[in-house]
């Protein structure tokens, strides 16, 4: 009987009050949704960054030849003719935490089919290059070990390139495209991985890495190796085995006059995110100073209302309702509007973060801890500033609440 | 011999049976109110006894001391010093929670400032003093209504919020939601401050209507004209009883 008489009380005195309900019900709404929209952008931003330089690859490490020295003229980053398909073999199979190690040799080109042409990065590598840069097929198949063994003269065309060559949609698999004047079959095309400028993943033609070099580029050399290691805590340990490993293999005793260079992906990262963080750390402090200024809303509204309210109290210890009673009412009153107030805040919060990013093409991610903070502190206030004061105002006598000013 | 004892014994019964009839026994009742280091003595030692089914009104000039003492009587204050009993229970020794039942079920308050809450039904007005009790919605309601009609509330005005109501109907509402729980005594303070002449005869009727069905009614008022409708009449002047009249 008691927790109905409370219950119904509670949406009595709400919905004869709407007014008074409704606007602190609001500070509550904004301090939580604003929280929630703008942590939602920073990490939705931060997650982006993160996911397109992790689609290069994961826990990539790049080994590119160094400058060709003779007679002490520097031929350039790159130029080295020394770095081979052997290296990529050894790396695999002597160093530890290896997951799969790519070698590639690659060259502009022009490329025809039946009438087009394009101008295109074409790739001679091997299939693991798949599992190292992350890349998954739209239709057909990715390079096989079969085919780098026979020097098939088989392409896996990127979807840009696909665009180009056969228009975009089409399924170029079973075509025929040209190369230098050497006939491709086409047996697959990769799925869009976005990006742009001279490294665009999709605006390539992956073929045999033995193909490559008898047909293509003549060359015996590699352009360059990507390694994966198998987790990011053992990238360290992968990159340091590396240089040793080609150190020794290329009869090197100083390491300054390396003929190759690592970069390490982790590295770019790192910089990235420090960015991302700091970017989520200002959208995180605007969104706690909203909270704060919620928060006093929240606190004015329920101080505002004592007055009022304490003559109410007053009233009913005059009519004979106990104190706990009261205590109950009026903190079963103060979670009710902010609990009734905080679904609101998710829900909009939720609503703004979905907008964002529909219409301002903004990624957005809602974070559970994000919601659960300002829903937190929001309901800490309201139920704090709600009650507190009608605690003080049950204990008092009657007299001293009916005559409060 | 014989006849003495009986006389004695006689005289016992009397005095139980007076006692038995009193509602309300004061005995030198003092209030001191502190603000900073200032004293003021707002009740200097009052001491009278109301029996059940009296009709009495306190009468006394602003500051006289009847608010203090009305607020004693009913519960809503404790004294200084001195004794008070209602209805044979010593009221100064009880706790919060005690006053608040003793409140709920001897006693019946009609304010001056009618103290309704506002924005809310009539019904729900007059259900205030049965929240959180074990009497069923039907109960509440059907009691509400009886005690409405019995204030002489218009039944098509039950519904209707507080604040569109006008004074008299507001002081009824009160008055009905001071009989709720049949209360021992009523306690009306100043019931007529906020209304006009014919609205308090109105009011002051319901009152005497109320004492002749038994009722017993304690009226604070500083009009000689609504202490007349009253069977006794104190008169309190700077914290002490002036004079004590029974028509």
């Amino acid at each position: 009987m008691v927790a109905i008489d409370i219950l119904k009380e509670t949406f009595w005195s709400l919905s004869a009050n709407k007014v008074r309900s409704g606007l602190t019900m609001l500070g509550i709404v904004i301090g939580i949704a604003s929280v929630i929209t703008m942590v939602s952008i920073g990490q939705g931003a931060q997650a982006s960054i993160a996911s397109s330089i992790q689609s290069i690859g994961s826990n990539l490490i790049i080994v590119r030849p160094g400058a060709q020295r003779s007679a002490g003229v520097s031929g350039g980053a790159g130029s080295n003719t020394t770095l081979t398909t052997e290296d990529a073999d050894a790396i695999k199979a002597e160093i530890q935490n290896v997951g799969a190690v790519a070698p590639e040799d690659s060259k502009r080109a022009q490329v025809t089919a039946k009438g087009t042409n394009t101008n295109t990065q074409v790739i001679g590598t091997v299939p693991d290059y798949a599992t190292v840069r992350t890349i998954a097929m739209e239709a057909g198949t990715f390079i096989s070990a079969q085919a780098v063994k026979s020097s098939a003269k088989v392409a896996v065309l990127g979807s840009t390139t696909r665009d180009d060559l056969f228009g975009a949609g089409v399924n170029p698999v079973g075509q025929v495209i040209r190369i230098k004047n050497v006939d491709f079959d086409v047996i697959g095309v990769t799925v869009a991985k976005g990006g742009s400028g001279f490294t665009n993943p999709d605006d390539s033609i992956y073929i045999p890495i033995s193909s490559a070099q008898h047909f293509i580029t003549g060359d015996t050399f590699v352009t360059s190796l990507s390694v994966a290691a198998v987790d990011q805590s053992s990238m360290v340990a992968v990159q340091n085995q590396t240089t040793d490993l080609l150190l020794k293999r290329h009869n090197i005793s100083d390491p300054l006059q390396a003929d190759f260079s690592l970069m390490n992906q982790a590295d770019i990262i790192a910089t990235a995110s420090s960015i991302t963080g700091t970017f989520t750390m200002l959208l995180a402090s605007i969104a706690g100073i909203s909270l704060l200024v919620g928060g006093i809303g929240i606190m004015n509204m329920m101080l505002t209302t004592v007055t009022e309210r304490t003559r109410e109290i007053g009233l009913r210890k005059a009519v004979g309702i106990r104190k706990l009673y009261i205590n109950l009412q009026f903190l079963s009153e103060a979670v009710a509007l902010t609990f009734l107030g905080g679904l609101i805040g998710v829900g909009l919060g939720w609503g703004a973060s979905v907008a964002v990013t529909k219409f301002a093409g903004v990624a957005t991610q809602i974070s559970t801890s994000s919601i659960l903070l300002a829903f937190g502190v929001s309901a800490g206030v309201g139920i704090i500033f709600g009650f507190y004061p009608a605690r003080k105002a049950a204990a008092m006598s009657p007299m001293e609440a009916l005559r409060y000013e | 011999m014989k006849v003495i004892l009986l006389l004695i014994v006689w005289n016992l019964f009397l005095d139980y049976c007076l006692l038995l009839m009193r509602m309300i026994e004061c005995k030198d009742l003092k209030k001191i109110y502190t603000t900073g280091d200032v004293q003021t003595a707002a009740l200097k030692g009052v001491t009278f006894s109301i029996a059940k089914g009296e009709f009495v009104a306190i009468i006394g000039p602003s500051g006289s001391g009847k608010s203090t003492l009305m607020h004693i009587l009913g519960a809503l204050d404790n004294p200084t010093s001195g004794s008070y009993f209602l209805d044979g229970k010593e009221v100064s020794k009880l706790d919060d929670d005690e006053l608040s039942d003793l409140r709920r079920d001897k006693i019946g308050f009609v304010f001056q400032s009618f103290n309704l809450l506002p924005r809310t039904t009539v019904l729900r007005n007059v259900m205030l003093p049965l929240l959180y009790s074990q009497t069923s919605e039907a109960e509440r309601e059907e009691r509400a209504r009886q005690c409405l009609k019995y204030a002489g509330m218009e039944e098509s005005k039950f519904l209707n919020l507080s604040n569109q109501l006008s004074g008299g109907q507001m002081q009824r509402v009160a008055i009905a939601r001071s009989l709720i729980n049949n209360p021992a005594i009523i306690f009306a303070d100043e019931p007529t401050g906020n209304l006009d002449t014919k609205t308090s005869h109105v009011v002051m009727e319901a009152f005497q209507e109320l004492h002749k069905k038994g009722h017993t009614i304690i009226l604070i008022t500083h009009e000689a004209e609504i202490a007349a409708f009253a069977s006794r009449v104190m008169t309190i002047r700077d914290g002490l009883i002036e004079s004590d009249v029974k028509k």
